[in-house]
Formats: structure tokens, C-alpha cells, sequence
């Protein structure tokens, strides 16, 4: 195992968000603060409470997951993608570095910094409402859980991407609109019989429901479903990187 | 002296099909200076590319310290250092950080003494903490040697390293090379200068439409396949050669006041004593004369035309 290596790359990855501090963790935190604003506090002063939680306490997992998905995504996917499109993957090719490793370096990064995102939210969210996590270890799993398979999945999109138009594709219009409509806001039990069952076809679903279990002991599908689910996303997206890995797909030639 | 790296049965087809390298093979020694030429399309790149792990090769085994680059790519790639042929720099990093990067990279442990005789040698040195994109195009080529050179490797392959480096930038390069290849290093650079094969090499390689054209020690290739020229400047412009100088396939230049012999250095008999005997019995006189060498670019030329 190459340590140095991955540290390496862990580091000089790392190294970007603070040199890139307004747009990777204080925009994503005005832009949390503005949905406490639009979906808490003009909203939800309609709606009195949701399975006897309060509405802006409602959708803070929700929110937290909406923005610890996409930054996950962005963060790998840019990660990766930036070296192939300036020509310095030379370096990490030729290196004395083995697949997993990369993985490791990259993926690691880009799930680090969504949590530290994920809790930053959180800490904010406690600043507008107040805020009971009855399960923080299983809170921190589901986090974890979710940054690191979604950082996979942002790596793949930043080895498929060979353009900034691909690389933006995926988060805008596909990523996005499952996390919207995945019950970050609401919880699917609202949703009339028909559309429960296609809001169970979207994944994004399982992770909400899951980690908002975490904290208000409340969920849409049951916890082992919400694991399971993420956990066979995971299985998928490793599976999709070693497939890239072993046959060169858009890295050699 | 011993291999460090051995091409055997290297062939490379891309997916369009095109065979940008067919069975080539190729041992380069240990502290060698080797330079690889060719035109454009040659598989110079591709080459360098499936040695240092950047490319897969379609069929072929490449030994590069006794290791194969597949099998045992670790030990394999940790003794190369790669400068490539574009400008790839992360341009937001400081010179520093990302020489320092490719260290770890490379799985060395931090070396900040190393690092600064590396940018000190390269005159880096007081540009550490600026930013890359600040840099001049010379001053950046620099920072890739830098960072090939970050983890002491024992290989460095140098990608048309002088490409669109000034004159002076260039020959401050070559010094660094030599100073590199006496520390133990072994060079292989690509180059469209052939003045710096020359001037640098100690064997050269020629490669063209994906083939090893010849591989000769840089002396041996000039003696056996260069040619001389001897030029005769007349006292007088003559309009036509006597039958009796017909054989040596002189040719009558600048509007009959010189004229030009060319021959082969390799001969036992050059000609010359004969050529200058049966001038004298022709008539024609001479005020000067002067020998030249073709060069390796002539060389160069001759074999890719004829390969």
C-alpha cells in the first residue's frame, strides 16, 4: 500500500477547498440558510408539524443529505475530471499507485469534505430550529454512508465526463431532481397512493428516510431497506470503478 | 554495460485500428543519454507512454529495471521520472506544492532538502511560491523536470523537453541533463531538434511509422553512414566536365566555379588522391578547398525517407 501516495493526493484535494473556501463550504451554507428561510419559515408556518415533528425540523436531514449528495458528486467528480482535462493524470497514471488507492485518495477527499459540509449544515440548521438527534452514531453511519458512495459515483461521472457540459449533466438533471422530489421536503406518506409507489423507485428516497430515522426515530421504508439500499448503490458504483480501472475506460488509451 | 530498460515484441493498435507501434524492440543501457527520433506520428510518445504505465500495449513485455511494467508496476514505475511533451501543470498550485506532491506520489517521504537543491538546480529556487500560471513557458518546463526529478528516479524520459524553449533556455537544459547523467540517470529523450541528439546523445534510436529504424551509437552512426562533401572553388568558371572526370559524379555548381564530390567515409579509398591527379591532367586549377560532414539530420532524413 502506497500511504504516501494517497495522502498525497488526499491532501493536495483537501488543499483545494480551503483555497476555494467561499464556493465549497460558505455557498453551500447561504444556500441551506436561504431554504430554512423559503421552505421553514414561509412554508412551514402553513404546515404546523409532520409525523409530530415540526416542519423546519423536518427537513433538516432532508436538506443535509440534499447538499452532502450534490457536493459529494461535484467534489469527486471535479476532483478526477480537472487532472484529465488539464493533462496532469499523466502523473497519477505513471505513478507507482495501484487503482484503490487513487480511489482512495479522491473519493476520500470529496466524502471528507461533504461531511464537514454535511455538519456545518447541521450546525446551522441549529441556529433556526431546535434540533434532537436520537440516534448520532447511527446519524454519522448514514452520513459517512452516503458521502462516500455518492463521491463514488461523482468519480465515475468525472472519468465518463469529457466535457464540463457532461460533468454537470448528471447533478443538474438527474441527481437534483431525485433529491428534490426524494422526500427532502415532505415525507412520501403525503403523496397520494400512485405516486408513494414511483417515489419508491428513486433511491434518493432510502437515504433520506434512513438518516431522517436517525434523528427523529421517523422514516418513509424501513432502516435495514434504507441501508440496504445505499450499501447495493455502493456495490455498484465500486463495481462500475474497477470495471474503469481494468480496462482503461477514458483514462488510458 | 546493462539493460535498464528492455522492449521486447512492443506492438500497440488503438481502437480505430491504427498500429502506432508493430513489434518493436529496444534495449536502452544503464546511464545512457539515448535519444529517440522520428517525425511526427512515429510512435515516440506511444512508446514512452507504454513504458511509464500511461498506455496499455497491445502485445509485448517491457522490462524496465529488471521489472515488468505490468506485473511488478510498483518497483517498476518508482524508478521513473517523466517530463511529457505538453505544458501539464496544475496552474493554481505554487511551485513548491506541487514538486512536493509529486514526491508523495511517488510514495518518497518528505524531503524538503532534496526538493530545494531540485529547484535550485533548475533555477527555480526563488520562484517556490509562485503560482504556476504565473510562470513563463520555459519556467514551466522547468517545473515538470522538477517534478519528475522530485522523486530521484534512476530513468528520466524527457518528451521533446526543449520545445519551444529559447536558445539559451535550451543549452541551461542540456547542462542539467549532462550534470543528471553523470549522477547516474539514465536519459531518454524524444526530440525534433536534431542538433540536440547530436550534441547530447550517446546513442540514438530512430523509430518511423511505428517501426525501430536503426539503433547506433551516435559516433558510429555518423561514421558509417555519413558522407563528406569536398568542394573545389576553380580559378576559373568551366562550362563542362572533360570525359575523363565522368566517374566520379561531379557536380558543377555555382555557375561553373565550384565543384562539389561527394564520398563515402567508410571507404578504404576515398578518391580524393585520384580526383585531384586527373584535375591536374584535365587542366582545371583550384584556389581552395573545404570538407564537410553531413550532419545527423541528414542522416535523419535519408533514413526516413528510404524506411
Amino acid at each position: 500500500m502506497n500511504y504516501r501516495a494517497v495522502r498525497a493526493i488526499y491532501l493536495f484535494e483537501m488543499a483545494r477547498t480551503w483555497r476555494t473556501l467561499l464556493q465549497s463550504i460558505v455557498s453551500p451554507v447561504v444556500s441551506t440558510s436561504l431554504y430554512f428561510v423559503v421552505f421553514g419559515a414561509a412554508i412551514g408556518s402553513r404546515i404546523s408539524q409532520v409525523e409530530g415533528v415540526s416542519y423546519g425540523t423536518f427537513i433538516v436531514p432532508g436538506l443535509i443529505m440534499l447538499s452532502v449528495l450534490t457536493q459529494s458528486i461535484a467534489n469527486a467528480s471535479f476532483g478526477i475530471y480537472f487532472p484529465k482535462f488539464t493533462g496532469t493524470i499523466y502523473e497519477i497514471l505513471s505513478a507507482p499507485i495501484s487503482s484503490f488507492e487513487i480511489v482512495l485518495g479522491y473519493v476520500g477527499a470529496a466524502a471528507t469534505k461533504s461531511i464537514i459540509l454535511g455538519l456545518i449544515i447541521l450546525a446551522t440548521a441549529g441556529l433556526f430550529v431546535p434540533l434532537h438527534i436520537h440516534h448520532p452514531i447511527w446519524m454519522l453511519t448514514f452520513l459517512m454512508l452516503t458521502a462516500v458512495t455518492f463521491s463514488l459515483f461523482g468519480f465515475v461521472i468525472g472519468i465518463w465526463a469529457d466535457g464540463f457540459e457532461k460533468l454537470q449533466m448528471i447533478p443538474m438533471l438527474v441527481v437534483t431532481p431525485l433529491t428534490f422530489l426524494g422526500g427532502s421536503f415532505y415525507s412520501i406518506d403525503m403523496l397520494p397512493p400512485t405516486w408513494r409507489t414511483v417515489a419508491l423507485l428513486n433511491p434518493v428516497v432510502y437515504l433520506i428516510s434512513g438518516f431522517r430515522w436517525s434523528f427523529y426515530e421517523i422514516a418513509d421504508v424501513s432502516v435495514a431497506v434504507s441501508i440496504g439500499m445505499t450499501l447495493a448503490f455502493l456495490v455498484i458504483c465500486l463495481i462500475v470503478i474497477w470495471w474503469i480501472f481494468r480496462t482503461g475506460y477514458r483514462l488510458k488509451n | 554495460m546493462s539493460s535498464i530498460i528492455s522492449v521486447a515484441n512492443l506492438s500497440k493498435t488503438y481502437g480505430s485500428g491504427f498500429k502506432a507501434l508493430k513489434n518493436v524492440s529496444l534495449d536502452i543501457k544503464r546511464g545512457e543519454i539515448f535519444a529517440l527520433l522520428g517525425p511526427n506520428g512515429a510512435g515516440k510518445t506511444t512508446l514512452i507512454s507504454i513504458i511509464c504505465g500511461i498506455a496499455n500495449p497491445s502485445e509485448g513485455k517491457v522490462l524496465v529495471g529488471g521489472e515488468n511494467i505490468q506485473a511488478s508496476y510498483r518497483k517498476a514505475r518508482s524508478l521513473i521520472g517523466l517530463v511529457p511533451q505538453e505544458l501539464h501543470t496544475d496552474a493554481f498550485e505554487s511551485v513548491w506544492a506541487t514538486v512536493s506532491f509529486s514526491r508523495g506520489l511517488f510514495g518518497k517521504p518528505k524531503n524538503p532538502a532534496h526538493i530545494e537543491k531540485v529547484l535550485k538546480d533548475l533555477s527555480l529556487w526563488d520562484k517556490k511560491d509562485n503560482k504556476i500560471i504565473t510562470l513563463s513557458g520555459g519556467m514551466k518546463r522547468r517545473v515538470m523536470i522538477a517534478k519528475a526529478l522530485s522523486h530521484e528516479p534512476q530513468i528520466l524520459f524527457l518528451d521533446e523537453p526543449t520545445a519551444g524553449v529559447d536558445v539559451e533556455l535550451r543549452k541551461g537544459m542540456w547542462e542539467v541533463v549532462r550534470t543528471l547523467q553523470q549522477s547516474g540517470v539514465t536519459i531518454i529523450l524524444t526530440t525534433h531538434y536534431i542538433e540536440e541528439a547530436e550534441e547530447m546523445a550517446d546513442r540514438i534510436g530512430v523509430i518511423n511509422k511505428g517501426e525501430i529504424v536503426l539503433v547506433e551509437d551516435k559516433a558510429t552512426l555518423m561514421e558509417k553512414l555519413g558522407k563528406k562533401r569536398l568542394t573545389l572553388h576553380l580559378q576559373g568558371k568551366i562550362t563542362t566536365l572533360p570525359d575523363s572526370l565522368s566517374h566520379y559524379e561531379l557536380d558543377l555548381c555555382d555557375g561553373g566555379a565550384t565543384l562539389v564530390y561527394d564520398y563515402d567515409t567508410k571507404g578504404d579509398r576515398t578518391g580524393i588522391t585520384s580526383l585531384l591527379s586527373d584535375l591536374r591532367s584535365a587542366g582545371i586549377r583550384f584556389n581552395d578547398l573545404d570538407t564537410t560532414q553531413s550532419s545527423l539530420e541528414d542522416i535523419f532524413v535519408d533514413l526516413v525517407r528510404t524506411s
